[in-house]
């Protein structure tokens, strides 16, 4: 029995965001995570970026796989409608899930067991369809929840806490990504809330696949020298390509930075992304040059990070299916239903 | 040798190879006697492969309407000459041969007991088309040119059809009916005709109509609301997607925008079919996804979840032959109980038996309302006998009036007026509690839907009260689903009698002629035909009634006797198995034979007697 009501301490930085609420009422029940897990980190990031996005919490729809990585969803927006679905299944339910009804805003969370390993199929089919949402995979290498056995990503020659030593190569989601056609392909760590807030911010108003890979360090299983994904590893090879300020279409634009320095992307629902490049020879909206680059760098030791690639014209699966502008799950019978006359026509032709 | 004399009930097969056209013109040999008032069953027989393989088109016709295979051929259309020997041999003393006789066969290749109808298909056909195409299509209407007035089909009938199949285009309608001719003009020259068998004008055809039953299911999904459908292509399934889309393209394109009231994902495998339709269905939508046995093995992980997460989703199976790939173009019903109590755990689901397609339409609008009043996965039980061939059957209805029943969906002003909200709570005793839709407000009523266990309000909790309340619940759901399900249909002999039989789905139309070849021969039988799981008390009662009940189906291990003594607590030595299961559909006479030997054992005593000493 895990339930218990957060006490509502009153905060004066307590302040309500342009729909009413404040950041409090984006949290959700009280994590039942490791202390110091970056699976709490993100949570925390969701829940600055979702206040900040001005999102009713009820319109988003979160769903998620099994595992550490997976619960975490009970842990934020606490108003939102969650499913915690199967293992390594989360892409095919929030398929369905966005199909039954496009209104709302879709929050997919999962590990990298979860996406690499049991659910690659699925993740790399969701990318293929190019279903819209925000798909955050949690990524520390490592199965948090069954205690520590290697991951798919976990990188080869990478060390268990038990000492072994991992002999396959990794699975890169963020090159599988690219390559599958998502719209919006970017990398963090969860120890960097400045990168990772805006990233998700661009995410969630993303019209399209979006999909970030967070390193989020498991500090009981994955955060011993050795490791990969270790909160000192990453933090001592973290390359970030560029930082981005996300500008919501509600937004005045204040900030003046000197061109060259700076991308201005501008997505479909009129929101901005304005990328400051900390690298000169990355172009975050070139897909091959992203995935060139990106190996380039890997292949150095290096983990690159930030808005990898964005689309910003992207399209989604109801456009592909050309579906309704109106959520199918609010269809009556008088919408779905062609009546007793049509149904006489379909008999006189079977006779 | 006596030719075999028979007027409107005799068995014609046709001996094709695969992918050679045959199809669309056995089916309007079928149709064209349909048109003479006469009933058809016809039923297709095919190997799992696309091209060159053999196929047989079996058309039993029986004015007296028995629709059930009924075995033996009368008439053997051999166009194969891969399957000849096989084929020869199977016609009845008597029966009737029919051949392209272009190349002359030796007479070691024929039977003396067997009338032979000799005509030069290929040479007819020759001489008049160049074109390989061509060829290949028009010889199939002349061999069907040349049936018709061997078996006294009116050519006016064919007519007819082909003017209703290809209005508006007049050149292929001016050619079909060029090769009818042909094939009719051959016939009148050269042989005699109309054989010992053959068709005569009727009416008992009346309003039915000839439709197979995957197009029912599609048709029935969209009349019953279905909006997101999620499949993998399997045989013998893949046809009710296709009908569905079918349908939805003709019945859910906004006359105006142009745009879609439904959508149709082709997944990447069944575990993601049945993840969309599940998702779907936790949305709001009614969804389904329909497969075959191998698909249902795939999706167990999931169906667990939606009984337990309670989630409406409606899974149809076009059964076939198992296990494994099993015999995957041949029909059985042999998923019952993978499908009764699929998933780990302690589980249990609904499951609807349509007998025709006239059922399968009714009952796939039936099960998107039961999935969203039960709030669980809901299976169509049909097969690859009634899924994949064109049967005659009651016109499909639908009343106006009908609403969709979206089950106990709590609104916005519910939620607002304070009304309690437990998702998992019983508040009136039928096991079935209230579940909100994501984003219906913007404080209350949201929950964390899981696979793990829960309090009656969705928080997570392995205390043991909690899961075993959740669990009973399940139950009582269970116990409230066997009223709302489609109840069985009782058949009383005519006189009193100690035996009964059960049976369900694809079986019914033998079963039915068994039961008055039976009667006649004074074999008194009370039959109760199963149309959903779980059964009602009724069964129980039909079963106390009754010393001796049969159970009649098509599998190895007598599944649904196994689920009718598994919940009933039946005395199992009062089930007699009536067990068919070599991938053909079940027979009249195999299931006259099966209890004719219980209930008269070898010296035939009648029943009366019997009991009487
Ligand atoms: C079908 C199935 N197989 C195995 C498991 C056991 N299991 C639960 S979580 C998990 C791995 C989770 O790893 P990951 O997605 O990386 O999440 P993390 O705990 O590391 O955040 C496994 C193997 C399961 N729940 N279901
Ligand atoms: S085991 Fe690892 S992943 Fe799971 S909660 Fe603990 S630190 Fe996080
Ligand atoms: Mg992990």
């Amino acid at each position: 029995m895990t339930y218990i009501t957060k006490p509502r301490l009153h905060h004066p930085t307590l302040t309500a965001n342009k729909v009413g609420y404040t950041r409090r009422d984006y949290e959700g029940r009280i994590s039942t995570l490791c202390a110091g897990c970056g699976h709490d980190s993100i949570s925390a990031a969701i829940i600055q970026a979702c206040w900040e996005l001005d999102i009713a919490p009820h319109r988003v729809a979160k769903l998620s796989g099994i595992g550490c990585s997976s619960k975490t969803p009970d842990y934020f927006l606490g108003a939102s409608h969650g499913f915690n679905t199967v293992h390594g299944r989360m892409p095919s339910a929030l398929t369905g899930a966005n199909l039954a009804n496009r209104d709302l805003l879709y929050l997919g969370v999962s590990g990298d067991g979860d996406s690499a390993s049991i659910g690659l199929g699925q993740f790399a089919n969701a990318m293929r369809r190019g279903v819209r949402m925000a798909y955050i995979v949690e990524n520390n290498g490592v199965y948090g929840l069954t205690k520590g056995q290697f991951s798919a990503t976990a990188d080869r020659g990478s060390k268990s806490k038990k000492g072994v030593i991992n002999s396959d190569s990794p699975i890169d989601l963020v090159g599988i990504a690219l390559q599958l056609g998502a719209t919006y392909v970017a990398r963090s760590f969860s120890g960097d809330k400045e990168q990772l807030v805006p990233l998700i911010k661009g995410a969630m108003e993303h019209g399209g696949a979006a999909f970030i890979d967070i390193i989020s360090p498991c500090v009981t299983f994955n955060n011993h020298s050795g490791s990969t994904k270790s909160y000192d590893y990453v933090r001592e090879h973290n390359e970030a390509v560029s930082r981005i300020d996300f500008i919501s279409s509600r937004d005045e634009i204040t900030a003046m930075y000197a061109p060259g320095e700076v991308v201005e992307v501008q997505q479909h629902d009129g929101s901005m992304l304005r990328l400051r490049k900390l690298r000169a020879d990355y172009d975050p909206t070139d897909r091959y040059g992203a995935m060139s680059y990106m190996q380039a760098h890997q292949a150095r030791g290096e983990i690159v990070t930030g808005l990898l690639y964005v689309d910003p014209v992207a399209t989604d699966l109801h456009t592909s299916l050309n579906t309704s502008d109106h959520a199918l799950n609010a269809m009556g019978v008088a919408q779905l239903c062609p009546g007793s006359k049509a149904l006489d026509i379909i008999n006189r032709a079977l006779r | 040798m006596k030719p075999i004399e028979s007027i409107n009930d005799f068995v014609i097969k046709f001996a094709n190879v695969n992918g050679s056209g045959s199809a669309s013109a056995n089916e309007l040999f079928a149709k064209a006697i349909l048109r003479m008032g006469v009933p058809v069953s016809p039923r297709n027989i095919f190997p799992s492969n696309i091209q060159g393989m053999p196929t047989w088109y079996e058309a039993r016709v029986c004015e007296d309407g028995y629709a059930g295979r009924r075995g033996g051929v009368d008439m053997m259309v051999a166009m194969n000459p891969q399957t000849w020997d096989a084929d020869l041999a199977e016609i009845e003393p008597g029966g009737y041969l029919f051949y392209d006789s272009t190349r002359p066969l030796p007479p070691s290749k024929f039977r003396s007991d067997v009338n032979v109808i000799a005509v030069p298909l290929t040479e007819i056909t020759n001489a008049v088309y160049t074109d390989p195409r061509q060829r290949q299509l028009f010889k199939n209407i002349i061999y069907v040119g040349a049936l018709s007035v061997l078996l006294d089909v009116d050519a006016d009938v064919f007519e007819k059809l082909f003017a209703e199949q290809y209005k508006g285009k007049e050149r292929l309608l001016e050619s079909n009916i060029r090769a009818l001719h042909m094939g009719r003009d051959y016939v009148k020259q050269n042989l005699k005709a109309p054989l010992g068998i053959r068709v005569k004008r009727s009416d008992q055809v009346g309003d039915k109509i000839f439709v197979d039953g995957n197009s029912a299911i599609g048709l029935g999904m969209v009349f019953g609301g279905a909006t997101v459908a999620a499949w993998y292509p399997i045989t013998p399934s893949t046809s009710v997607p296709e009908a569905f889309q079918k349908y939805c393209e003709k019945f859910r394109v906004d006359p105006v925008t142009r745009q879609h009231n439904f959508a149709i994902v082709q997944a990447e495998d069944e575990l993601a079919s049945i993840g969309m339709v599940v998702g779907a269905g936790w949305n709001g939508a009614r969804a389904f996804t329909a497969t075959s046995g191998p698909g249902i093995s795939l999706m167990t992980e999931f169906i667990g979840l939606s009984y337990f997460a309670e989630i409406p989703v409606t899974i149809v199976n076009v059964q076939r032959g198992g296990p494994s790939t099993g015999m995957p173009t041949r029909t059985q019903q042999s998923d019952l109980i993978s499908c009764a109590y699929a998933s780990h755990g302690d589980t249990k689901h609904v499951l609807l038996f349509p007998q025709d397609p006239h059922e399968c339409f009714e009952h796939a609008a039936a099960a998107l309302d039961l999935a969203d009043r039960l709030q669980a996965p809901i299976f169509v039980m049909t097969d690859l006998d009634i899924g994949m061939n064109q049967r005659l059957c009651k016109p499909f209805t639908w009343d106006d009036a009908r609403d969709y029943d979206r089950g106990k969906v709590m609104t916005a002003e519910e939620l607002e007026a304070g009304k309690d909200f437990g998702r998992y709570k019983d508040v009136d005793g039928d096991g079935i509690p209230w579940r909100t839709l994501p984003g219906t407000h913007p404080t209350k009523g949201s929950f964390f839907t899981r696979g793990t266990t829960r309090d009656p309000y969705a928080r997570y909790s392995e205390r043991g009260p909690d899961y075993i309340y959740n669990m009973e619940r399940l139950l009582r759901k269970f116990k409230t689903a066997a009223d709302l399900v489609p109840q069985p249909v009782l058949r009383n002999a005519p006189k009193k009698t100690s035996y009964g039989v059960i049976y369900f789905g694809s079986t019914t139309p033998a079963m039915h002629e068994a039961l008055d070849v039976l009667e006649a021969d004074g074999v008194h039988i009370d039959a109760l035909r199963l149309c959903a799981f779980p059964f009602p008390e009724s069964v129980n009662q039909f079963i106390a009634a009754h010393e001796k009940v049969f159970v009649v189906e098509q599998n190895r291990d007598a599944q649904m006797r196994s689920m009718l003594v598994n919940e009933l607590d039946v005395n199992p030595a009062q089930l007699v198995r009536v067990l068919h299961y070599d991938g053909t559909p079940i027979t009249a006479r195999f299931i006259t034979r099966a209890i004719r030997d219980i209930v008269q054992p070898a010296a035939a005593v009648p029943l009366r007697q019997k009991e009487a000493a």
